[in-house]
């Protein structure tokens, strides 16, 4: 039987409040193996932890159980005082009577018992918990960034500065992301090409960046540190080594039929395009789907023209192997699809149109080469009208989305700000729900559309609209002065909600991070890891973690970058020592742990054994490679002869938990 | 059927997602009755379904498990081999004539706190009416 010293966190009032702690620190001081129990008020404190440091060397505990918060928030923290005072850190448990016990039952004495027994458990655990050593495994000094929007060019302009070679996997021809489509930034107005297209020049001549533009993540394996990335390179039918980016080939190419995706289809572009004259890499690809030549083997007009050689109409999917120590999803966002959206008549007219694509109408390198026309018949509109929340803070409804895209408030103002400077002879209005502008000088820039440029904000929400000779008859009502609106408007612009990429889910999987209900990739901790996904080694950044504006993004971004620079600077990396562990005079070696083992751990090897009338037996046993197994336990319960035990979770340590739970 | 019975129920999660959803609960103050006492395990897939039929020799009136959503374990296949040992073990529990509704399998993502507390309060209400485990208790263990 240990030494076992128990201590009980009041986390201020927050166990305190609803559990009896000085109760719990003396019933589990009666506890067989208990030598010492005491309760403090914050334990994860400087003076809670000294507590613990001293009791351990005066005590000489063999043992040590913290009723405190979740072993997700503090684990590291007891076991780092652990072994400051000499003991293992690995014969520290923690019984959660915070989330589990204070925090979500009222009852006094409910929670009290509820907290001992927890303790009990702990106590029960934490006598057969055995000193563990961790391993070490070594860092491949490499990181990917999937996502070539703002977000990943930064993170990898950051990473690509300390020093540490990065690739970018961007699954469009050009990086840049929906940075690039845009026209302006709110609240400062400068022209969003102008900061963003600098730093994709930077980007590409780094050298320690690796562009992999029309490219995609297929294969994820390993673990922090040494992750094997399988990329599928896409066929662009143009050799890049060749390609020198003229863009003959796209004045030329006969198909002009092809909705230009990167204007949200208000153009056409050829079969071979550059998706804008700023494109990085600056190279021609050719859409597969609408090329005359790869349809029907007529046509070659481009491989005619381009002087350099490089159309390739054999070219296919390559894929290629890598190795990373850190992956950082940068996966951005898209705007949600409108089709449940019947009432704004966004399918039925085409003066109807989304945020984005109002950006592309006013951009100057735009369809209309920034001058505001009507898609429908190319007329200067009069007046127009701005819908906030399509999509966003849906209750219940199934259609849009439950939560604040955070952005759209202050584009639309800018919007409306520009529609307003640029033609004066313009009438503006914005039917709102709530204006949100938390942001610095953000309240200023909306008051100035309200006040200096006299945009129209209504509070309320538009019902219908209906296209009827050549203008959108707009139903509305304003709560503030509680009737129906009327108004006769040239175009609607719907602030449509963010939703993450649609390759977002597909790679949470590979990666094995996790995602919220929304598809928005999960942080380890909301407040105190908010660029780190769960899984360790990813790491998050810009809108795939949450709606962001550029700012956010870029600063989020950066702390990506950080955090990765963190990791490569290491050598080596502690391993998880609460690894798989075969019995050896058990195993008979029959395969089937390494059957199941997601990670390759276990191999087999030849052992002499002893036996009978001093005879030596040779026999096949399994054997676990601690640096590459991640502990889940697959194998524990697949051997049929119950040699293979997991450390720090044995059947032995699970079973008194149960024991000590249903006594 | 017992007046003041207080049903034991012991419900294993796995430390990445369910034991996190209990947390988020715990976050935000979600009640579920106390009578659910929780053991972390690594991944669903380290349960030997032997820690269930323990349990249920031990005194415990229900058994839960939760992990990660089958696509979102951490593990990647974890979650796949728990489904498949529980199939088996309920097929077991059905020979032995053990209550089906006694064991549950749930999956529990980190982002669904309400989902726990409201699982939680279904599933003791429903071993609190099934009533006590008398099959499978081991009474010799209660003296100890």
């Amino acid at each position: 039987m240990g030494r076992i010293g128990v201590f009980v966190c009041w986390c201020g009032s927050n166990i305190a409040a609803t559990v009896d702690v000085k109760a719990v620190a003396e019933t589990l001081g009666r506890e067989p193996g208990v030598v010492y129990a005491a309760d403090y008020q914050y334990m994860c404190s400087e003076a809670g932890q000294n507590l613990l440091v001293q009791a351990i060397g005066q005590y000489k505990l063999t043992g040590v159980v913290i009723c405190s918060c979740s072993p997700r928030m503090h684990e590291a923290t007891f076991r780092k005082a652990a072994a400051r005072a000499g003991l293992n850190p690995y014969l520290v448990e923690i019984a959660n009577i915070r989330e589990q016990c204070s925090w979500i039952h009222k009852d006094r004495q409910v929670a009290t018992e509820k907290a001992i027994i927890l303790g009990r458990a702990a106590i029960a655990k934490v006598q057969l918990n055995a000193p563990l050593t961790a391993g070490q495994s070594p860092v491949t000094k490499r990181a990917l960034v999937i996502g070539g929007g703002i977000a990943g060019i930064q993170t990898a302009l950051d990473i690509a500065e300390a020093g540490f070679p990065v690739d970018i996997v961007e699954k469009e021809p050009t990086i840049g992301g929906k940075m690039a489509q845009i026209d302006k930034t709110f609240p400062t107005l400068d022209c969003a090409a102008c900061i963003l297209t600098p730093k994709m020049v930077d980007a590409a001549q780094n050298e320690n960046i690796d562009i992999l533009a029309y490219a995609q993540v297929e294969k994820v394996e390993g673990f922090v540190g040494n992750f094997t990335v399988t990329i599928r390179h896409k066929a662009r039918y143009v050799d890049p080594a060749k390609c020198t980016g003229c863009g003959l080939c796209t004045e030329k190419c006969p198909q002009k039929r092809v909705p230009n995706a990167f204007n949200l289809g208000l153009d056409n572009r050829r079969a071979i395009y550059i998706p804008f004259a700023q494109a990085v890499p600056k190279i021609a690809t050719i859409d597969p789907a609408y090329c005359t030549k790869l349809n029907t083997g007529k046509c070659g007009v481009c491989a005619k023209v381009c002087t350099a050689g490089a159309i390739d109409y054999q070219q296919t999917d390559r894929l290629e192997q890598r190795q990373y120590g850190a992956i950082v999803a940068a996966t951005g966002f898209q705007p949600i699809s409108l089709e449940k959206f019947g009432e704004y008549a966004y399918q039925q007219s085409p003066d109807v149109v989304t945020s984005l694509e109002f950006e592309r109408l006013m951009n100057a390198a735009g369809p209309t080469g920034g001058t505001l026309l009507r898609p429908s018949d190319g007329k200067h509109p009069h007046t127009l009208v701005f819908v906030q929340c399509v999509g966003s803070r849906c209750q219940g409804d199934g259609r849009g989305k439950t939560y604040c895209s955070k952005i759209c408030c202050m584009y639309t103002a800018k919007h409306a700000m520009l529609c307003r400077e640029k033609y004066p002879d313009t009438e503006v209005y914005v039917f709102y729900i709530d204006v949100r502008t938390p942001g610095k000088n953000f309240d200023e820039f909306y008051r100035r559309a309200v006040e200096e440029y006299g945009v129209h904000y209504i509070k309320g929400q538009v019902g219908k609209v209906v296209p009827q000779n050549g203008v959108l008859k707009v139903q509305a009502s304003d709560l503030l002065e509680n009737r129906q609106l009327h108004i006769d408007a040239d175009m609607v612009i719907l602030a449509t909600a963010m939703e993450p990429d649609p390759t977002a889910r597909a790679l949470a999987t590979q990666l094995t991070a996790s995602m919220d209900t929304n598809d928005f990739f999960t942080e380890a901790h909301p407040k105190l890891r908010p660029v780190e996904s769960p899984t360790a080694g990813v790491f998050l950044s810009g809108a795939c973690q949450g709606p962001k504006d550029i700012p956010d993004t870029v600063a989020q971004a950066g702390a990506a970058a950080a955090k990765v620079i963190g990791l490569l600077v290491k050598d080596h990396l502690t391993c998880n020592p609460c690894v798989a562990k075969p019995d050896e005079l058990m195993c008979n070696g029959c395969s089937a742990c390494a059957q199941v083992c997601p990670y390759g751990a276990i191999t087999y090897v030849d052992k002499d054994f002893r036996g009978p009338n001093r005879t030596t037996l040779r026999r096949r046993v399994a054997q676990v490679n601690p640096a590459v197994c991640q502990g889940c336990g697959a194998c524990t319960v697949t051997c049929p002869s119950g040699a293979m035990d997991l450390l720090g979770f044995s059947n032995r340590q699970i079973l008194a938990e149960v024991d000590a739970i249903c006594k | 059927m017992q007046v003041n019975f207080t049903p034991t129920i012991v419900a294993f999660c796995c430390n990445w997602c369910s034991y996190a959803g209990a947390d988020l609960s715990g976050t935000n103050r979600l009640q579920y009755p106390a009578n659910v006492k929780i053991i972390r395990i690594p991944c669903s897939c380290r349960l030997n379904p032997m820690f269930i039929l323990r349990a249920f020799q031990r005194g415990a009136d229900g058994v839960i498990l939760c992990g990660c959503h089958p696509g979102d374990c951490h593990y990647t296949t974890g979650n796949y081999y728990a489904r498949r040992r529980m199939t088996l073990l309920f097929s077991l529990l059905d020979y032995l004539g053990i209550e089906r509704e006694r064991t549950r399998v749930e999956w529990i993502s980190a982002a669904e706190g309400a989902k726990f507390a409201a699982t939680m309060a279904e599933f003791t209400e429903t071993i609190r009416a099934l009533g006590e485990n008398r099959r499978l208790e081991d009474l010799r263990c209660k003296q100890m």
